[in-house]
């Protein structure tokens, strides 16, 4: 049995599952739309919470956010539901494909037979759609992935109930009361907003533009306080948020200036093509960051002046921020 | 960035299984997608987390060998576990499974307890079962 369903590949896997989900409904949103109207951008850097040995850091909100504010924002309504019992988990599964629904899942990598070696940590807050079943194998979306795949059941299982932090504990959701037409307009413009206050607005120096001038500060500090081998590995740390979990490039903000291309198109505001060209300047700037930081782990050794070329592009990029949304405040 | 731009750097860290989507703007402006196999900071940047796990999980390995701990501890280490996401996965309590680390308690495991192990870590029965000692 296998659904009518679409499987497009994107950067992302839960902007990618949303916009999957939603063109199965006839809701025609890119990836970048989904991600804007969700208020998928951001940045965070909190030093006390260690990921991997490394400083935390994240360059969107939590995960699940997204979905939530791009279906909100819409006006659709999300089912979601989690488990105790694998085995009713994956009657239900089997009972929602029955009725004709593809089904969004939160799984974890580690045990995701299909994907590359090299990525699979213990990361649990990866997103796929299952459209089908034939036999043993579920028919799997894994947006990140070129083309659509299979699991056997053990395997779809034992990651829909992969063990640790975000604990998918069978987490399954799709979308009800679609609604028969969508307010694009009031959709992008609500996102917007959200992220202009999230960028800005939040008054502790760990999140938005604060939380990137706060970065530079640390990064600075680094070589001293921690010796080269653990300063490398956390800049290294913040480089693979930026660029690995699927951002498309330079922590989303290529994205970004894709959304607001769309969006100045929705909105009829011709500002927001300006602001997206910043963002794409903007988005450039990260790359240079990832390279210079890229020069200190790759040499391994002490170079207090590399951390410093570093820590200036990042406060570079934290005043070029500020601008672009203020910018858009203003332009919303 | 341009579209030209797009980084083809393949480290095989993909393995070439899948390549990541990127955004970039075209020759008019417009933003388009493109696929990547890789960029070197990035590659760089993961290849530098691998090699600092595989060196904790050698210093590990090296009392294996030494006979101070069991092989679940390097495999352990190898899969970056630590012992309570380990007992999570395997519904022991961590007490137990940190019991399993010593070789004492280790070699008195039943088979099956080592094949769910073995599963988890997912490694072969064979590499718990006769893991080289030099």
């Amino acid at each position: 049995m296998q659904l009518n369903f679409e499987h497009h590949q994107s950067a992302h896997c839960e902007n990618g599952v949303t916009s999957n989900l939603f063109k199965f409904y006839g809701i025609d949103a890119s990836e970048p739309l989904i991600f804007g109207m969700g208020a998928g951008i951001f940045f965070s850097y909190l030093p006390f919470v260690k990921v991997n040995h490394a400083p935390g850091s994240s360059f969107r909100p939590m995960p699940g956010l997204v979905f939530k504010r791009a279906a909100k924002n819409l006006g659709l309504s999300i089912y979601r539901k989690k488990y105790r019992n694998p085995k009713k988990a994956m009657r239900d599964l089997d009972e929602a494909l029955e009725q004709g629904k593809p089904v969004g899942l939160q799984v974890g990598v580690f045990h995701l037979s299909y994907f590359p070696d090299p990525y699979r940590f213990h990361f649990n807050a990866h997103n796929l759609v299952v459209f089908g079943k034939e036999g043993d194998n579920y028919l799997i979306s894994d947006p990140v992935m070129e083309t659509s795949t299979t699991l056997t059941s053990k395997e779809l299982q034992r990651v829909r109930f992969a063990k640790g932090i975000f604990a998918p504990k069978g987490q399954i959701y799709y979308p009800v009361n679609v609604p028969e037409s969508v307010n694009l307009e009031v959709a992008v413009s609500k996102g917007i907003k959200k992220a202009c206050s999230d960028m800005l607005g939040i008054p502790i120096p760990f999140f938005g533009v604060k939380g990137i001038k706060k970065l530079a500060g640390d990064v600075r500090k680094w070589p001293d306080k921690h010796g080269n081998k653990k300063a490398a590995l956390y800049l290294g740390a913040i480089i693979r948020m930026q660029e690995e979990i699927g951002t498309g490039g330079a922590g989303f903000r290529f994205m970004y200036a894709a959304f607001l291309q769309e969006a100045a198109q929705v909105l009829g505001i011709s500002a927001l093509d300006e602001l997206s060209e910043q963002m794409t300047a903007c988005g450039d700037l990260w790359r240079e960051f990832a390279i210079s930081s890229a020069r200190i782990y790759k040499a391994r050794e002490k170079s207090g002046e590399n951390y410093a070329a570093s820590a200036d592009i990042l406060l570079q990029i934290a005043d070029m921020e500020k601008e672009i949304f203020t910018g858009l405040k203003k332009a919303i | 960035m341009k579209k030209d731009q797009i980084p083809q750097d393949d480290a095989n860290l993909l393995e070439g299984k899948t390549r990541d989507l990127c955004y970039a703007v075209d020759e008019n402006g417009n933003y388009i997608t493109g696929l990547s196999t890789g960029w070197d900071p990035k590659n760089a940047a993961l290849q530098h987390a691998l090699d600092f796990f595989n060196e904790r999980a050698e210093k590990v390995k090296e009392k294996v060998i030494k006979g101070k701990l069991s092989p679940l501890a390097y495999f352990m280490e190898a899969r970056y576990m630590d012992a309570a996401l380990l007992a999570d996965y395997m519904e022991l309590s961590k007490r137990v499974v940190k019991r399993h680390m010593k070789p004492k308690f280790f070699n008195k495991l039943e088979d099956d307890v080592l094949k769910e192990y073995a599963e988890i870590l997912r490694i072969e029965f064979s590499d718990l079962k006769d893991f080289p000692t030099s």
